[in-house]
């Protein structure tokens, strides 16, 4: 399993979703804003356990979509620093204005990472494109379908 | 003792008066404008919110009829919730506390939640086991005094509320969900279909919704639900679903319960309102259980919850002086830090 850009990966189970996001972790850089995209129950929030994981955040990881963003306090292995993920679901926003009264670029740093779902009216907000993780369904019950695209 | 109440951590713009723990009033901008506009509901943490603190302050003076100068204490929702929708209530509740030269009271949303349940109630007694179920959250919380609490469980996917709207969602239901939900599975079998609950390996009092969401979604592909469906079958599905996740909350709350020989249990926030829930916990009434529920209107975010807790708060602190201090220290906190729950 190997998550370099451009790669697709087929997840046989949640576990395995978990550890792609481990893995693809160690491709992002402090300040970073990725985009997760991917039907309901397509495996994101499990993605963001595995990357959780990686910076040894020790807080549950559970989904954002009614609190729009959840904040874990982690480190950086890589370096030792503290980091932040800042995990957010924009699916209940409908303007890119309500980004700025939420305080969205408060939450972009180089210490901290954001994850966000349903990102595209982030990317207007700021107006760029970020690297992407796309989820999609396999044939299997569990299993899923996780494309990464490069920026 | 009047305390003036905020709570705007993340869709509501909320202002309360109240008189020691009663709730003299309690205004939420979205009801307030779904009234007075016909039906216009604000956008998320959005400006109007900032535009409105002020004239929703004002309703809540005058609804309790109260005087500004009057009020003895303000509260405000301190953490969690989003920085910028935080800031607008923290930042005007600490700046008229300063201006009134009265104490500043900030409060966790999430204890909130856990106080709700005692507005314009009968007296309660410690101690008691909280659930508190919302679209936002799932916590479990042995409360063992006046903030002495002790976290049991949390989800460690989606909260009962979302799975309730999620589900919704793929059945073709309004929004939200939950109450629709609720009312069609009054008219179905919930032993139609078993969905399946995942119990998490060594953590009894955790809960897990986001299976029982990918469950659903895979029967209604299976039973091709989009083009064959009816109202008998979408209300099987609602009083199935409704049953597993109910469920799920009750037997957890209610082991926790039995372990720490508790005999008080109190269910608040949003889902707390649903019929099914509801039922199912005052069921353990006849038992020698007391069960507390808060009215529906401090079920969801509101103010008053805020204040009450504020209230609480402010009572049970020993040194008072340090209400006076935070007015500037007190800062908003964007993070659900269970250990402060």
């Amino acid at each position: 399993m190997k998550t370099s850009p451009e790669n697709i990966i087929i997840s046989k189970s949640e576990k395995e979703t978990i550890a792609a996001g481990k893995e693809y972790a160690e491709s992002i850089k402090p300040g970073e804003v990725i985009g997760l995209k991917g039907n309901l129950g397509s495996g994101k929030t499990q993605f963001v356990k595995g990357i959780s994981s990686y910076y040894n955040v020790k807080d549950i990881v559970n989904s954002p979509t009614f609190l729009i963003v959840n904040q874990y306090e982690g480190a950086d292995p890589a370096t030792g620093k503290k980091i932040t993920v800042n995990h957010f679901d924009l699916y209940r926003l409908k303007f890119k204005e309500e980004l700025e009264t939420i305080g969205f670029e408060d939450y972009i740093n180089e210490k901290s990472i954001c994850l966000i779902e349903w990102s595209r009216l982030a990317e207007e907000f700021l107006g760029m494109e970020f690297r992407e993780v796309n989820f999609d369904f396999g044939e299997k019950e569990t299993e899923r379908i996780i494309k990464f695209t490069k920026k | 003792m009047y305390t003036l109440a905020f709570e705007t951590s993340c869709d509501e713009t909320s202002a309360a008066v109240l008189k020691n723990d009663t709730v003299l009033s309690n205004v939420i901008l979205s009801q307030y404008f779904h009234s007075e506009f016909g039906g216009v509901v604000p956008e998320i943490a959005s400006r109007e919110h900032l535009k409105s603190i002020v004239e929703i302050t004002e309703k809540a003076l005058k609804e309790a009829n109260i005087h500004l100068k009057d009020i003895n204490i303000v509260a405000a929702t301190s953490e969690p919730g989003l920085i910028g929708a935080l800031l607008i209530g923290l930042n005007f509740a600490k700046s008229l506390a300063l201006s009134l030269k009265v104490p500043f009271v900030p409060v966790n949303h999430i204890q909130g939640h856990i106080y709700s349940s005692f507005i314009q109630k009968e007296k309660f007694e410690f101690p008691f086991i909280s659930l508190i179920v919302s679209g936002g959250h799932t916590l479990l919380i042995e409360v063992q005094d006046f903030f002495r609490h002790n976290l049991l469980g949390t989800t460690v996917d989606d909260a009962a509320g979302e799975a309730f709207d999620k589900v919704a969602k793929m059945l073709g239901l309004g929004y939200p969900g939950g109450p629709e939900i609720d009312r069609l599975a009054k008219k179905g079998n919930p032993d139609f279909h078993k969905f399946p609950l995942a119990h998490i390996k060594n953590k009894p009092y955790d809960f897990s919704f986001s299976g029982i969401k990918t469950s659903v979604l895979y029967f209604l592909r299976e039973i091709n639900y989009i083009e064959d469906n009816n109202d008998k079958l979408t209300a099987n599905i609602c009083a199935s679903f409704q049953k597993a996740v109910v469920d799920s909350l009750f037997l957890k709350a209610k082991k926790a319960a039995e372990n720490l020989n508790i005999k008080s249990i109190s269910v608040s926030g949003g889902v707390s309102a649903n019929t099914g829930l509801k039922e199912k916990f005052s069921s353990l009434i006849n038992k020698g259980y007391r069960i507390y529920l808060p009215e529906p209107s401090y079920s969801t975010d509101n103010a008053g919850m805020v204040g009450i807790t504020g209230y609480f708060k402010y009572m049970h602190t020993n040194d008072k002086a340090i209400f006076n201090d935070v007015t500037f220290n007190s800062r908003a906190m964007p993070r659900i830090k269970y250990e402060a729950v």
